[in-house]
């Protein structure tokens, strides 16, 4: 005991004197608190404090949640709401959290449609109780017809279709699509919409998302099996970098798109690693959602004129990207 | 290893059969109402619900709303249902990976085969019920043929069950969730009876929560009032002892198999008629809290000790929980390690009562 306690104490005082001795003067926590600086600060209205709640279908971790989040956070202070984040990827649970939204009588709802049936129910319950319901990112078929004051989202059949577009602008002959979920709607949508408007071929190739030394060996196997990709579109921000690891061991030449924005697949573009990303601007949808209740009732105001407001597809290239690199370490974009 | 079955006090005076003239046998003797108490096995459990509420309420003023509360029950029961079995298949000593998945197979089987075949809705539900008594039967047939841990069976049938869920939704509708059948012959009879809505008092109940308060009742009874019950006990204590003394090993466990796959069942199309279409990725995970319920509830990972009631009250803890932390307005990420925690704290509290009750029997 008494030997482990002292080699408790050397390693901790190794620890406390490596990091006095060694600053860095790139990047970490200080870089970060000055980015932040920008946004921050006081309520700029002064109606009630309404309570609103958002809740996604959007496992543990996820980082492109935690953009949308952002975004609401931000439209929450300046509205002066305060705002409620939960989220289950089980369609039986979010339904249920929704139940809980409604019983705590808040004063706005904002929800994710990725399982429309499984949503039905719940939504119907909170207008029911006069809550106003908003729906974001998954669901702009069925929002209207639930009663959703407004769909604010990317149609992602439009992006798939984009992403189709830009690949014959760059006269690509023979594509894959990365599905990172088996059963996700969405994604099979984004590969649909691609298929669709694409000239060459494109093939689905389905990889488990939740693990990605797994992603990257799947990826390289299909590169190595086939010599004639030249293109691979991953429907997520993390899979890009993985995609780009596999390419290089597998020594192909084909070039990786994305779905989606972080910080590494910023930098990428603008290195020139990667092709183009398709964004759909996660920050808008959750600073829009809020801000459009606020709107609504404050103002009794709706913003579509019944169709969704779309917040996407946007797509960015090497040109466009030298700004982005800024706000996606700052978690915006 | 003793089981906990309380035997009913001999009336004083009444000649207790299949006695030697010895008198009376000690073990049939009465224990006092302390002593049988200290005994339960969901005794744990019972404080650490009551300290869940007690907290839940004071840190969350919306929880104590009778919707709050319908809505806590709610989530309870969709775990609670599967959790009855689950902890019967634990006190019987095996375990089940493949119970999370199975609810998710039981309902794309019932909304396929209706939707595929233009069938009265109820004759899917027939069928989704023997497809997956049937494979709850493989479970148990492979354990007891093969000699195999039920872990490793299981683990396959979970990773062929997710496999398949995903592989014949994709096959025979083509998409990742099935077409809806909502405007199908015996829907609505079938909604009403797995998940409609009845009305006590102005508060919404659902209807899963009869089914788990009835399953409770039902298996309580098995287990303390059944030879069938002392089946179970016997196996998950030792299954060589048991084999010696005649009870039929192997008919148990597959039977306790099938009593989880007949959960799966009412689960399944429970979450069918609730939305009237299935995703195919689902289900994933949810085996574990399961199991979690059982063990929060006093259910011995060993075998041989344990309780319905008890798997009850660890799916309450469970809903309180998950439901709790919303209305408290937390970050929803602290759940799981407020639920690992709250695993840990119950299990020491059981082990704790349970060496009691024991040096004081």
């Amino acid at each position: 005991m008494a030997r482990f306690r002292s080699w408790v104490s050397i390693a901790l005082a190794a620890a406390l004197g490596l990091s006095m001795a060694g600053c860095s003067s790139h990047g970490g926590k200080r870089a970060e608190d000055a980015r932040n600086a920008a946004a921050g600060g006081k309520a700029a209205v002064n109606t009630p404090r309404w309570t609103i709640a958002m809740v996604t279908h959007s496992g543990d971790g996820d980082t492109f949640w935690d953009i949308v989040q952002s975004g609401a956070k931000q439209a929450a202070v300046k509205d002066n709401i305060n705002f409620l984040y939960s989220h289950d990827d089980q369609a039986q649970q979010q339904a249920q959290l929704v139940d809980a939204a409604v019983d705590k009588k808040v004063d706005g709802l904002i929800v994710t449609l990725a399982k429309p049936d499984a949503m039905k129910a719940a939504v119907a319950r909170a207008e029911k109780a006069g809550i106003p319901v908003i729906t974001v990112n998954s669901g702009g078929d069925q929002s209207k017809a639930f009663g959703a004051l407004t769909h604010i989202g990317q149609d992602e059949t439009i992006a798939g279709q984009a992403v189709g577009d830009e690949l014959n602008k760059r006269g690509r002959k023979k594509a894959l699509c990365v599905v990172h979920e088996q059963g996700n709607v969405g994604l099979e949508q984004r590969c649909a919409g691609a298929k669709d408007h694409f000239k060459g071929t494109m093939t689905n190739l389905y990889v488990t998302g939740t693990n990605m030394p797994d992603v990257e060996a799947s990826v390289e196997a299909k590169l190595q099996a086939d010599k004639s990709i030249d293109s691979v579109v991953t429907l997520g921000a993390p899979f890009a970098d993985t995609a780009v690891k596999a390419k290089d061991e597998a020594g192909s030449k084909a070039e990786i798109d994305t779905f989606d924005l972080n910080a590494q697949v910023a930098s990428g573009l603008k290195d020139g690693s990667l092709g183009f990303a398709v964004d759909q601007q996660p920050y808008l949808q959750g600073y829009e959602a809020v801000d459009l209740l606020w709107l609504y009732k404050y103002n009794a105001d709706e913003l579509g004129g019944g169709r969704p407001v779309l917040t996407g597809p946007q797509i960015i290239t090497k040109d466009s990207a030298g700004a982005l690199a800024e706000y996606t370490k700052r978690g915006t974009r | 290893m003793t089981t906990t079955t309380p035997a009913p006090a001999p009336a004083p005076g009444a000649g207790s059969e299949g006695q030697g003239p010895g008198g009376t046998d000690e073990r049939l003797l009465g224990k006092s109402p302390l002593r049988k108490l200290l005994g339960r096995p969901e005794l744990g459990s019972v404080v650490g619900a009551i300290a869940v509420f007690v907290f839940f309420a004071v840190a969350a003023d919306s929880f104590l709303r009778t919707s709050s509360l319908s809505t806590v029950l709610y989530a309870s029961s969709t775990i609670g249902i599967m959790a009855v079995p689950v902890a019967l298949l634990m006190i019987g000593g095996e375990f089940d990976l493949s119970a999370g998945v199975m609810v998710t197979s039981s309902a794309l089987i019932s909304s396929m085969f209706s939707y595929q075949m233009t069938a009265n809705v109820w004759v899917g539900v027939g069928v989704s019920l023997l497809v997956t008594l049937a494979i709850g039967a493989f479970n148990g047939f492979m354990l007891t043929r093969t000699k195999l841990p039920s872990f490793i069976i299981t683990l396959g049938t979970y990773l062929m069950l997710t496999g398949m869920n995903l592989g014949f939704t994709q096959l025979i509708d083509g998409t990742v969730s099935t077409k809806s059948i909502g405007d199908m012959d015996g829907f609505d009879s079938a909604r009403a009876l797995f998940a409609s809505r009845f009305t006590i008092g102005g508060v919404s109940f659902r209807i899963t929560i009869v089914w788990w308060l009835v399953l409770v009742a039902v298996a309580t009874w098995i287990l303390l009032r059944t030879r069938v019950g002392n089946w179970i006990f016997a196996v998950g204590g030792s299954r060589d002892a048991a084999r010696a003394v005649g009870v039929p090993v192997a008919k148990t466990k597959i039977g306790l198999y099938m009593g989880v796959a007949f959960g799966a069942w009412i689960a399944g199309q429970h979450l069918l008629f609730s939305f009237d279409s299935v995703q195919s990725g689902e289900g994933v995970g949810n085996e574990l809290i399961y199991i979690i319920a059982a063990v929060i509830g006093g259910c011995l990972i060993t075998g041989g000790y344990g309780s319905a009631v008890g798997s009850a009250i660890g799916a309450l803890i469970f809903g309180m929980t998950s439901k709790g932390i919303v209305f408290a307005e937390w970050e929803p990420d602290w759940f799981k390690f407020f639920l690992g925690a709250m695993l840990l704290l119950a299990t020491l509290l059981n082990a704790w009562v349970r060496k009691r009750a024991e040096a004081t029997a």
